[in-house]
Protein backbone atom coordinates (compact mmCIF):
# COMPACT_ATOMS: atom_id res chain seq x y z
CA UNK A 1 0.00 0.00 0.00
CA UNK A 2 1.29 3.53 -0.92
CA UNK A 3 2.53 5.53 2.28
CA UNK A 4 4.30 8.57 2.33
CA UNK A 5 5.58 7.26 5.78
CA UNK A 6 7.83 4.80 4.55
CA UNK A 7 9.31 7.14 1.72
CA UNK A 8 10.58 9.44 4.58
CA UNK A 9 11.35 6.86 6.62
CA UNK A 10 13.69 5.19 3.83
CA UNK A 11 15.03 8.73 3.09
CA UNK A 12 15.99 9.55 6.76
CA UNK A 13 17.72 6.11 7.04
CA UNK A 14 19.46 6.32 4.28
CA UNK A 15 20.81 10.46 5.13
CA UNK A 16 22.09 8.80 8.41
CA UNK A 17 23.91 6.12 7.04
CA UNK A 18 25.64 8.11 4.58
CA UNK A 19 26.40 11.78 6.65
CA UNK A 20 26.72 12.47 9.80
CA UNK A 21 23.98 13.62 11.92
CA UNK A 22 24.42 16.93 11.58
CA UNK A 23 24.91 17.12 8.14
CA UNK A 24 21.33 14.88 7.85
CA UNK A 25 19.49 16.98 9.16
CA UNK A 26 20.88 20.20 7.46
CA UNK A 27 19.79 17.83 4.28
CA UNK A 28 16.30 17.05 5.79
CA UNK A 29 15.93 20.25 6.32
CA UNK A 30 16.55 21.72 2.79
CA UNK A 31 14.19 19.00 1.45
CA UNK A 32 11.34 20.03 3.99
CA UNK A 33 11.65 23.16 2.56
CA UNK A 34 12.09 22.52 -0.95
CA UNK A 35 9.07 20.42 -0.37
CA UNK A 36 7.35 23.24 0.94
CA UNK A 37 8.14 25.41 -1.62
CA UNK A 38 6.98 23.27 -4.62
CA UNK A 39 3.78 22.40 -2.34
CA UNK A 40 2.59 26.28 -2.44
CA UNK A 41 3.69 26.58 -5.88
CA UNK A 42 1.24 23.67 -7.02
CA UNK A 43 -1.10 24.53 -4.76
CA UNK A 44 -1.25 28.22 -6.48
CA UNK A 45 -1.52 26.58 -9.62
CA UNK A 46 -4.50 24.03 -8.78
CA UNK A 47 -6.52 26.45 -6.42
CA UNK A 48 -6.35 29.20 -9.00
CA UNK A 49 -7.98 27.08 -11.43
CA UNK A 50 -9.94 25.23 -9.14
CA UNK A 51 -11.51 28.44 -8.15
CA UNK A 52 -12.10 29.63 -11.77
CA UNK A 53 -13.91 26.88 -12.48
CA UNK A 54 -16.15 26.34 -9.83
CA UNK A 55 -17.07 30.33 -10.03
CA UNK A 56 -17.68 28.99 -13.75
CA UNK A 57 -20.11 25.89 -13.28
CA UNK A 58 -22.07 28.11 -10.95
CA UNK A 59 -22.39 31.18 -13.24
CA UNK A 60 -23.32 28.91 -15.67
CA UNK A 61 -20.53 29.40 -17.61
CA UNK A 62 -17.61 27.44 -18.74
CA UNK A 63 -14.21 28.82 -17.49
CA UNK A 64 -10.65 29.06 -18.91
CA UNK A 65 -10.74 26.49 -21.98
CA UNK A 66 -8.09 27.73 -24.26
CA UNK A 67 -4.90 27.24 -22.95
CA UNK A 68 -3.92 23.29 -22.39
CA UNK A 69 -7.03 20.11 -22.18
CA UNK A 70 -9.47 22.26 -20.47
CA UNK A 71 -8.06 25.41 -19.96
CA UNK A 72 -5.48 23.10 -17.38
CA UNK A 73 -2.33 25.47 -17.81
CA UNK A 74 -4.19 28.69 -17.48
CA UNK A 75 -2.58 29.66 -13.97
CA UNK A 76 0.21 28.36 -15.59
CA UNK A 77 0.85 31.11 -18.28
CA UNK A 78 -0.69 33.76 -16.10
CA UNK A 79 2.08 32.62 -13.86
CA UNK A 80 4.59 33.17 -16.26
CA UNK A 81 2.80 36.51 -17.46
CA UNK A 82 3.36 38.08 -13.93
CA UNK A 83 7.15 36.80 -13.45
CA UNK A 84 7.58 38.51 -16.57
CA UNK A 85 5.93 41.61 -15.47
CA UNK A 86 7.74 44.64 -14.01
CA UNK A 87 7.06 44.87 -10.07
CA UNK A 88 6.84 48.75 -9.73
CA UNK A 89 7.49 50.23 -6.53
CA UNK A 90 5.44 53.80 -6.15
CA UNK A 91 7.35 57.64 -6.03
CA UNK A 92 6.48 57.97 -2.58
CA UNK A 93 5.68 54.92 -0.93
CA UNK A 94 7.23 53.52 1.90
CA UNK A 95 10.05 51.28 0.27
CA UNK A 96 11.29 48.85 2.62
CA UNK A 97 7.64 48.24 4.11
CA UNK A 98 6.48 47.80 0.51
CA UNK A 99 8.60 45.34 -0.23
CA UNK A 100 8.77 43.83 2.37
CA UNK A 101 4.89 43.32 2.92
CA UNK A 102 4.52 40.52 0.86
CA UNK A 103 7.14 38.53 1.64
CA UNK A 104 5.73 38.70 5.53
CA UNK A 105 2.49 37.34 4.22
CA UNK A 106 4.09 34.59 2.30
CA UNK A 107 6.00 33.85 5.46
CA UNK A 108 3.08 33.59 7.50
CA UNK A 109 1.37 31.01 5.27
CA UNK A 110 4.42 28.76 5.60
CA UNK A 111 4.94 28.70 9.05
CA UNK A 112 1.60 27.61 9.74
CA UNK A 113 2.53 24.87 6.90
CA UNK A 114 4.81 23.52 9.95
CA UNK A 115 1.98 21.40 12.48
CA UNK A 116 0.00 19.81 9.32
CA UNK A 117 -0.34 16.27 9.12
CA UNK A 118 -0.68 15.52 5.41
CA UNK A 119 -1.00 11.81 5.76
CA UNK A 120 -0.17 9.25 8.91
CA UNK A 121 3.19 10.02 10.44
CA UNK A 122 3.96 12.80 7.69
CA UNK A 123 4.18 15.97 9.63
CA UNK A 124 7.16 18.40 9.92
CA UNK A 125 6.63 19.37 13.00
CA UNK A 126 4.17 17.48 15.35
CA UNK A 127 4.63 20.44 18.26
CA UNK A 128 2.86 19.39 21.61
CA UNK A 129 0.87 23.16 20.79
CA UNK A 130 -0.01 22.82 17.54
CA UNK A 131 -3.47 24.33 17.51
CA UNK A 132 -1.88 27.44 20.14
CA UNK A 133 0.57 27.72 17.38
CA UNK A 134 -1.80 27.98 14.20
CA UNK A 135 -3.79 30.60 15.80
CA UNK A 136 -0.57 32.65 17.35
CA UNK A 137 0.96 32.10 14.25
CA UNK A 138 -2.50 33.29 11.58
CA UNK A 139 -3.36 36.54 13.21
CA UNK A 140 0.25 37.46 12.38
CA UNK A 141 -1.19 37.68 8.20
CA UNK A 142 -2.88 41.07 9.23
CA UNK A 143 0.48 42.34 9.81
CA UNK A 144 1.70 41.83 6.58
CA UNK A 145 -1.49 43.07 4.88
CA UNK A 146 -1.70 46.10 7.47
CA UNK A 147 2.80 47.07 6.33
CA UNK A 148 1.26 46.91 2.79
CA UNK A 149 -1.62 48.64 3.27
CA UNK A 150 0.38 51.74 5.11
CA UNK A 151 3.64 51.62 2.63
CA UNK A 152 1.52 52.33 -0.81
CA UNK A 153 0.64 55.88 0.70
CA UNK A 154 -2.75 55.36 -1.20
CA UNK A 155 -5.84 55.89 0.86
CA UNK A 156 -7.99 52.99 -0.79
CA UNK A 157 -4.88 50.70 0.36
CA UNK A 158 -4.69 51.94 3.85
CA UNK A 159 -8.54 51.92 4.30
CA UNK A 160 -8.45 48.05 3.06
CA UNK A 161 -5.78 47.35 5.64
CA UNK A 162 -7.50 48.98 8.55
CA UNK A 163 -10.67 46.72 7.63
CA UNK A 164 -8.71 44.05 7.10
CA UNK A 165 -7.18 44.56 10.94
CA UNK A 166 -10.63 44.75 12.18
CA UNK A 167 -11.84 42.03 10.43
CA UNK A 168 -9.01 39.43 11.21
CA UNK A 169 -8.89 40.96 15.10
CA UNK A 170 -12.77 40.35 15.45
CA UNK A 171 -13.23 36.89 13.51
CA UNK A 172 -9.97 35.35 15.22
CA UNK A 173 -12.12 34.99 18.28
CA UNK A 174 -14.56 33.46 17.33
CA UNK A 175 -12.19 31.12 15.11
CA UNK A 176 -10.69 30.09 17.93
CA UNK A 177 -13.61 29.72 20.31
CA UNK A 178 -14.28 26.68 17.52
CA UNK A 179 -11.10 25.74 17.26
CA UNK A 180 -11.28 25.10 21.62
CA UNK A 181 -14.52 23.18 21.64
CA UNK A 182 -12.26 20.59 19.63
CA UNK A 183 -9.65 20.70 22.53
CA UNK A 184 -12.34 20.68 25.24
CA UNK A 185 -13.48 17.41 23.42
CA UNK A 186 -9.88 15.86 22.94
CA UNK A 187 -7.87 17.09 25.62
CA UNK A 188 -4.50 17.56 23.52
CA UNK A 189 -3.21 20.59 21.40
CA UNK A 190 -1.59 18.65 19.31
CA UNK A 191 -2.38 17.91 16.22
CA UNK A 192 -1.49 14.15 15.71
CA UNK A 193 -3.45 13.35 19.26
CA UNK A 194 -6.53 15.57 17.92
CA UNK A 195 -6.43 13.13 15.14
CA UNK A 196 -5.75 9.80 16.91
CA UNK A 197 -8.45 10.71 19.46
CA UNK A 198 -10.94 10.26 15.97
CA UNK A 199 -10.06 7.02 15.35
CA UNK A 200 -13.31 5.42 16.02
CA UNK A 201 -15.13 8.49 14.50
CA UNK A 202 -14.48 12.16 13.42
CA UNK A 203 -15.36 15.02 15.83
CA UNK A 204 -18.55 16.43 13.64
CA UNK A 205 -20.32 13.19 14.31
CA UNK A 206 -18.71 12.12 17.86
CA UNK A 207 -19.28 15.74 19.32
CA UNK A 208 -23.64 15.95 18.37
CA UNK A 209 -24.80 19.21 17.53
CA UNK A 210 -22.17 21.56 20.03
CA UNK A 211 -19.02 19.73 16.65
CA UNK A 212 -21.57 20.82 14.33
CA UNK A 213 -22.15 24.61 15.34
CA UNK A 214 -18.56 24.56 15.78
CA UNK A 215 -17.64 23.26 12.62
CA UNK A 216 -19.90 26.01 11.03
CA UNK A 217 -18.11 28.98 13.10
CA UNK A 218 -14.96 28.08 12.63
CA UNK A 219 -16.14 27.65 8.51
CA UNK A 220 -17.01 31.32 8.42
CA UNK A 221 -14.78 32.79 10.77
CA UNK A 222 -11.98 31.55 8.82
CA UNK A 223 -13.35 32.73 5.49
CA UNK A 224 -13.47 35.86 7.27
CA UNK A 225 -10.09 35.59 8.66
CA UNK A 226 -8.99 35.00 4.76
CA UNK A 227 -10.10 37.77 3.15
CA UNK A 228 -12.57 35.95 1.35
CA UNK A 229 -15.48 37.19 -0.26
CA UNK A 230 -18.49 37.36 1.71
CA UNK A 231 -15.99 39.03 3.61
CA UNK A 232 -13.65 40.55 1.32
CA UNK A 233 -13.58 43.98 2.71
CA UNK A 234 -10.04 44.04 2.51
CA UNK A 235 -10.11 44.27 -1.06
CA UNK A 236 -13.70 44.97 -1.93
CA UNK A 237 -13.15 45.65 -5.28
CA UNK A 238 -16.52 47.64 -6.16
CA UNK A 239 -15.40 50.34 -2.91
CA UNK A 240 -11.54 50.41 -3.12
CA UNK A 241 -10.12 49.26 -6.14
CA UNK A 242 -8.15 46.36 -4.67
CA UNK A 243 -7.75 47.21 -0.88
CA UNK A 244 -4.54 46.69 0.11
CA UNK A 245 -2.99 45.54 -2.73
CA UNK A 246 -4.33 48.28 -5.13
CA UNK A 247 0.03 49.53 -5.37
CA UNK A 248 1.43 46.06 -6.22
CA UNK A 249 1.84 44.41 -9.51
CA UNK A 250 4.00 41.78 -11.16
CA UNK A 251 5.31 39.04 -8.91
CA UNK A 252 4.92 41.28 -5.56
CA UNK A 253 1.10 40.83 -6.54
CA UNK A 254 0.96 37.17 -6.98
CA UNK A 255 2.77 36.63 -3.79
CA UNK A 256 -0.45 38.35 -2.33
CA UNK A 257 -2.17 36.17 -4.42
CA UNK A 258 -0.76 33.05 -3.60
CA UNK A 259 -0.75 33.79 -0.04
CA UNK A 260 -4.43 33.95 -0.52
CA UNK A 261 -4.74 30.73 -1.81
CA UNK A 262 -2.06 28.96 0.74
CA UNK A 263 -3.92 29.96 3.41
CA UNK A 264 -7.04 29.08 2.26
CA UNK A 265 -5.65 25.81 2.03
CA UNK A 266 -4.01 25.53 5.55
CA UNK A 267 -7.20 26.83 7.10
CA UNK A 268 -9.54 23.92 5.30
CA UNK A 269 -6.41 21.49 6.47
CA UNK A 270 -6.63 22.75 9.80
CA UNK A 271 -10.70 22.08 9.54
CA UNK A 272 -10.27 19.22 8.25
CA UNK A 273 -8.27 18.26 10.87
CA UNK A 274 -9.94 18.98 14.04
CA UNK A 275 -13.63 18.49 12.98
CA UNK A 276 -13.00 15.19 9.94
CA UNK A 277 -10.08 13.70 11.17
CA UNK A 278 -7.43 15.00 9.67
CA UNK A 279 -5.83 11.62 7.31
CA UNK A 280 -8.07 9.53 9.23
CA UNK A 281 -10.35 6.89 6.70
CA UNK A 282 -14.12 7.27 7.72
CA UNK A 283 -15.16 4.47 10.11
CA UNK A 284 -18.23 3.49 10.80
CA UNK A 285 -19.02 1.64 14.33
CA UNK A 286 -18.84 -1.72 13.99
CA UNK A 287 -18.79 -2.34 9.95
CA UNK A 288 -15.31 -4.58 10.06
CA UNK A 289 -15.33 -4.83 6.15
CA UNK A 290 -16.57 -1.26 5.77
CA UNK A 291 -14.08 0.13 7.64
CA UNK A 292 -10.79 -2.04 6.30
CA UNK A 293 -11.92 -1.32 2.62
CA UNK A 294 -11.17 2.91 4.37
CA UNK A 295 -8.03 1.78 5.36
CA UNK A 296 -6.87 0.58 2.08
CA UNK A 297 -7.16 4.06 0.86
CA UNK A 298 -3.99 6.01 1.63
CA UNK A 299 -4.00 8.80 4.11
CA UNK A 300 -2.95 11.54 2.00
CA UNK A 301 -5.70 11.06 -0.05
CA UNK A 302 -8.02 11.06 2.73
CA UNK A 303 -6.68 14.34 4.13
CA UNK A 304 -6.48 16.18 0.56
CA UNK A 305 -9.61 14.77 -0.19
CA UNK A 306 -11.54 16.07 2.91
CA UNK A 307 -9.24 19.59 2.36
CA UNK A 308 -10.47 20.13 -1.22
CA UNK A 309 -13.79 19.45 0.07
CA UNK A 310 -13.62 22.27 2.97
CA UNK A 311 -12.35 24.48 -0.11
CA UNK A 312 -14.64 23.71 -2.26
CA UNK A 313 -17.29 24.68 0.37
CA UNK A 314 -15.17 27.97 0.83
CA UNK A 315 -15.86 28.52 -2.83
CA UNK A 316 -19.04 27.89 -2.98
CA UNK A 317 -19.84 30.58 -0.42
CA UNK A 318 -17.73 33.10 -2.45
CA UNK A 319 -19.64 32.69 -5.48
CA UNK A 320 -23.36 32.47 -3.79
CA UNK A 321 -23.21 35.11 -1.19
CA UNK A 322 -23.43 38.55 -1.51
CA UNK A 323 -20.56 40.58 0.04
CA UNK A 324 -21.57 42.39 3.70
CA UNK A 325 -20.98 45.96 4.68
CA UNK A 326 -18.15 46.54 7.35
CA UNK A 327 -21.12 47.32 10.10
CA UNK A 328 -22.66 43.87 9.46
CA UNK A 329 -19.32 42.72 9.06
CA UNK A 330 -18.64 43.20 12.41
CA UNK A 331 -22.65 42.81 13.55
CA UNK A 332 -22.19 39.28 12.45
CA UNK A 333 -19.37 38.82 14.54
CA UNK A 334 -19.40 40.39 17.71
CA UNK A 335 -23.91 40.19 18.19
CA UNK A 336 -24.70 36.44 16.79
CA UNK A 337 -21.11 34.12 16.09
CA UNK A 338 -19.07 35.48 19.42
CA UNK A 339 -22.53 34.53 21.46
CA UNK A 340 -23.38 31.53 19.90
CA UNK A 341 -19.99 30.04 20.13
CA UNK A 342 -19.40 31.23 23.65
CA UNK A 343 -22.66 29.26 24.66
CA UNK A 344 -21.25 26.19 22.41
CA UNK A 345 -18.64 26.44 24.30
CA UNK A 346 -20.19 25.76 27.70
CA UNK A 347 -22.05 23.21 26.44
CA UNK A 348 -19.03 21.13 24.68
CA UNK A 349 -17.74 21.47 27.98
CA UNK A 350 -20.69 19.97 29.91
CA UNK A 351 -20.47 17.24 27.32
CA UNK A 352 -16.77 16.67 27.69
CA UNK A 353 -17.00 16.44 31.57
CA UNK A 354 -20.14 14.07 31.74
CA UNK A 355 -18.76 11.92 28.87
CA UNK A 356 -21.94 12.36 26.91
CA UNK A 357 -19.94 12.55 23.12
CA UNK A 358 -19.31 8.50 21.98
CA UNK B 1 -38.90 38.26 23.34
CA UNK B 2 -35.68 39.96 22.75
CA UNK B 3 -34.56 36.18 22.80
CA UNK B 4 -36.94 34.72 20.52
CA UNK B 5 -36.58 37.58 17.91
CA UNK B 6 -32.08 36.68 17.95
CA UNK B 7 -32.81 33.04 17.10
CA UNK B 8 -35.46 33.64 14.13
CA UNK B 9 -32.69 36.25 12.77
CA UNK B 10 -30.58 33.50 12.80
CA UNK B 11 -32.36 30.67 11.94
CA UNK B 12 -33.87 32.88 8.89
CA UNK B 13 -30.41 34.26 8.07
CA UNK B 14 -29.27 30.77 7.78
CA UNK B 15 -32.01 29.36 5.85
CA UNK B 16 -32.12 32.08 2.97
CA UNK B 17 -28.07 31.61 2.79
CA UNK B 18 -28.76 27.60 2.40
CA UNK B 19 -31.42 28.76 -0.41
CA UNK B 20 -28.96 30.53 -1.80
CA UNK B 21 -26.38 27.49 -1.72
CA UNK B 22 -28.71 24.68 -3.03
CA UNK B 23 -29.48 27.08 -5.94
CA UNK B 24 -25.83 27.71 -7.08
CA UNK B 25 -24.95 24.28 -5.79
CA UNK B 26 -27.79 22.80 -8.47
CA UNK B 27 -25.74 24.84 -11.13
CA UNK B 28 -22.57 23.38 -10.55
CA UNK B 29 -23.92 20.02 -10.54
CA UNK B 30 -25.74 20.35 -13.69
CA UNK B 31 -23.08 21.09 -16.69
CA UNK B 32 -26.03 21.09 -18.75
CA UNK B 33 -27.17 24.27 -17.40
CA UNK B 34 -24.40 26.22 -18.99
CA UNK B 35 -25.08 28.83 -21.39
CA UNK B 36 -21.70 29.63 -22.82
CA UNK B 37 -21.57 30.34 -26.83
CA UNK B 38 -18.63 29.09 -28.32
CA UNK B 39 -18.62 31.51 -30.42
CA UNK B 40 -15.57 31.10 -33.27
CA UNK B 41 -16.26 26.86 -32.64
CA UNK B 42 -19.60 27.11 -33.18
CA UNK B 43 -20.31 29.49 -36.14
CA UNK B 44 -22.41 27.12 -37.86
CA UNK B 45 -25.11 26.40 -35.16
CA UNK B 46 -24.42 29.63 -32.99
CA UNK B 47 -28.35 30.42 -30.79
CA UNK B 48 -29.05 34.05 -30.70
CA UNK B 49 -31.47 35.31 -28.74
CA UNK B 50 -34.85 36.21 -31.01
CA UNK B 51 -34.71 39.93 -29.38
CA UNK B 52 -31.31 40.81 -30.58
CA UNK B 53 -30.87 43.30 -33.08
CA UNK B 54 -27.79 43.17 -34.97
CA UNK B 55 -28.26 45.39 -38.89
CA UNK B 56 -31.48 46.85 -40.91
CA UNK B 57 -31.90 44.76 -43.51
CA UNK B 58 -34.91 45.07 -46.79
CA UNK B 59 -36.33 41.82 -47.35
CA UNK B 60 -36.32 40.97 -51.20
CA UNK B 61 -38.43 38.24 -52.45
CA UNK B 62 -37.54 35.49 -55.36
CA UNK B 63 -39.32 38.10 -58.09
CA UNK B 64 -36.20 40.62 -56.67
CA UNK B 65 -39.15 43.21 -55.55
CA UNK B 66 -39.54 44.88 -51.93
CA UNK B 67 -42.11 46.70 -50.29
CA UNK B 68 -40.09 50.16 -49.52
CA UNK B 69 -43.25 53.04 -50.92
CA UNK B 70 -40.18 55.49 -50.45
CA UNK B 71 -42.41 57.00 -48.23
CA UNK B 72 -39.24 58.22 -46.04
CA UNK B 73 -41.15 57.64 -42.86
CA UNK B 74 -37.88 55.54 -41.61
CA UNK B 75 -35.62 58.67 -42.39
CA UNK B 76 -38.00 60.83 -40.11
CA UNK B 77 -38.13 57.89 -37.43
CA UNK B 78 -34.02 57.70 -36.97
CA UNK B 79 -33.34 59.43 -34.21
CA UNK B 80 -29.35 60.04 -35.63
CA UNK B 81 -30.00 60.33 -39.34
CA UNK B 82 -28.62 56.69 -40.10
CA UNK B 83 -31.03 56.04 -42.87
CA UNK B 84 -31.44 58.63 -46.09
CA UNK B 85 -34.13 57.58 -48.66
CA UNK B 86 -33.64 59.37 -52.12
CA UNK B 87 -36.63 58.73 -53.89
CA UNK B 88 -37.57 58.85 -57.62
CA UNK B 89 -40.38 58.84 -60.67
CA UNK B 90 -41.20 55.72 -61.81
CA UNK B 91 -43.86 56.36 -65.06
CA UNK B 92 -46.49 53.72 -64.75
CA UNK B 93 -47.75 52.15 -68.24
CA UNK B 94 -50.69 54.21 -67.98
CA UNK B 95 -48.58 57.61 -67.78
CA UNK B 96 -48.89 58.28 -64.33
CA UNK B 97 -46.05 59.27 -62.31
CA UNK B 98 -45.25 56.92 -59.48
CA UNK B 99 -42.94 57.92 -56.30
CA UNK B 100 -40.21 55.01 -55.21
CA UNK B 101 -37.18 54.53 -54.22
CA UNK B 102 -33.58 54.42 -56.17
CA UNK B 103 -31.70 54.19 -53.42
CA UNK B 104 -32.11 53.25 -49.07
CA UNK B 105 -28.91 54.41 -47.50
CA UNK B 106 -28.41 52.90 -44.59
CA UNK B 107 -25.29 53.95 -42.53
CA UNK B 108 -24.86 50.56 -40.36
CA UNK B 109 -21.73 52.86 -38.72
CA UNK B 110 -23.98 55.12 -37.07
CA UNK B 111 -27.13 52.99 -36.42
CA UNK B 112 -28.02 52.43 -32.37
CA UNK B 113 -30.28 49.33 -33.55
CA UNK B 114 -33.14 51.34 -31.68
CA UNK B 115 -35.72 49.53 -34.08
CA UNK B 116 -37.60 53.01 -34.26
CA UNK B 117 -37.24 53.20 -38.36
CA UNK B 118 -38.82 49.13 -38.04
CA UNK B 119 -41.22 50.29 -35.94
CA UNK B 120 -42.57 53.28 -38.29
CA UNK B 121 -42.75 51.74 -41.47
CA UNK B 122 -45.70 51.48 -42.69
CA UNK B 123 -45.37 48.55 -45.23
CA UNK B 124 -42.97 46.24 -42.93
CA UNK B 125 -40.31 46.60 -45.65
CA UNK B 126 -37.09 46.63 -43.58
CA UNK B 127 -36.62 44.84 -40.45
CA UNK B 128 -34.22 44.18 -38.12
CA UNK B 129 -32.11 40.71 -38.05
CA UNK B 130 -29.20 39.03 -35.85
CA UNK B 131 -26.33 39.38 -37.77
CA UNK B 132 -23.22 40.91 -35.62
CA UNK B 133 -20.16 39.96 -37.74
CA UNK B 134 -19.74 43.62 -39.36
CA UNK B 135 -15.93 44.74 -38.69
CA UNK B 136 -14.01 45.85 -41.72
CA UNK B 137 -10.81 47.46 -42.74
CA UNK B 138 -12.94 50.46 -44.59
CA UNK B 139 -15.46 52.51 -42.83
CA UNK B 140 -16.93 52.96 -46.01
CA UNK B 141 -18.28 49.42 -46.42
CA UNK B 142 -20.49 50.36 -43.44
CA UNK B 143 -22.60 52.32 -45.75
CA UNK B 144 -25.18 49.91 -47.07
CA UNK B 145 -27.70 50.52 -50.17
CA UNK B 146 -30.05 48.10 -48.82
CA UNK B 147 -32.23 47.16 -52.27
CA UNK B 148 -30.98 45.46 -54.49
CA UNK B 149 -30.26 46.41 -57.87
CA UNK B 150 -32.77 46.40 -60.40
CA UNK B 151 -35.29 45.40 -57.87
CA UNK B 152 -38.44 47.24 -57.47
CA UNK B 153 -41.75 47.37 -55.43
CA UNK B 154 -43.93 44.69 -55.33
CA UNK B 155 -47.45 44.78 -57.04
CA UNK B 156 -50.16 45.77 -54.40
CA UNK B 157 -48.07 48.12 -52.01
CA UNK B 158 -49.28 51.81 -51.89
Amino acid sequence: MFSLEGITTAVQDWLFIKFNPTLALAIECVIVILLAITLFAGLGLVLVLMERKVAARIQIRLGPNRVGPGGMFQTVADTLKLIMKEGLTPDSADKFLFNLAPFIVMMVAMLLLAPIAFAKNFQIWDINIGVLYISAISSLSVIGILMAGWASNNKYSLLGAMRSGAQIVSYELSAGLAVLTIVVLTGSLQISEIIAAQQNGWWIFKGHIPAVIAFVIFIIAVTAETNRAPFDLAEAESELTAGFHTEYSGMKFALFFLAEYINIFIVCAIGATLFLGGWMPLHIGSWEAFNHIMDYIPSSVWFMGKTFFLIFVIMWFRWTFPRLRIDQLLNLEWKYLLPISLLNLLLVAVIAILGWHF
Amino acid sequence: MFLKEYISDVYNGVTSLLKGMRKTGYYFLHPKEIITEQYPDNRATLVLAERFKGEVVMPHDQNNEHACTGCTACELACPNGTIKVVTKFDVTPEGKKKKAIDALVYHLELCTMCNLCVVACPSDAIKMVPTFEHSVFDRSKLTKILNKPASKIREGIE
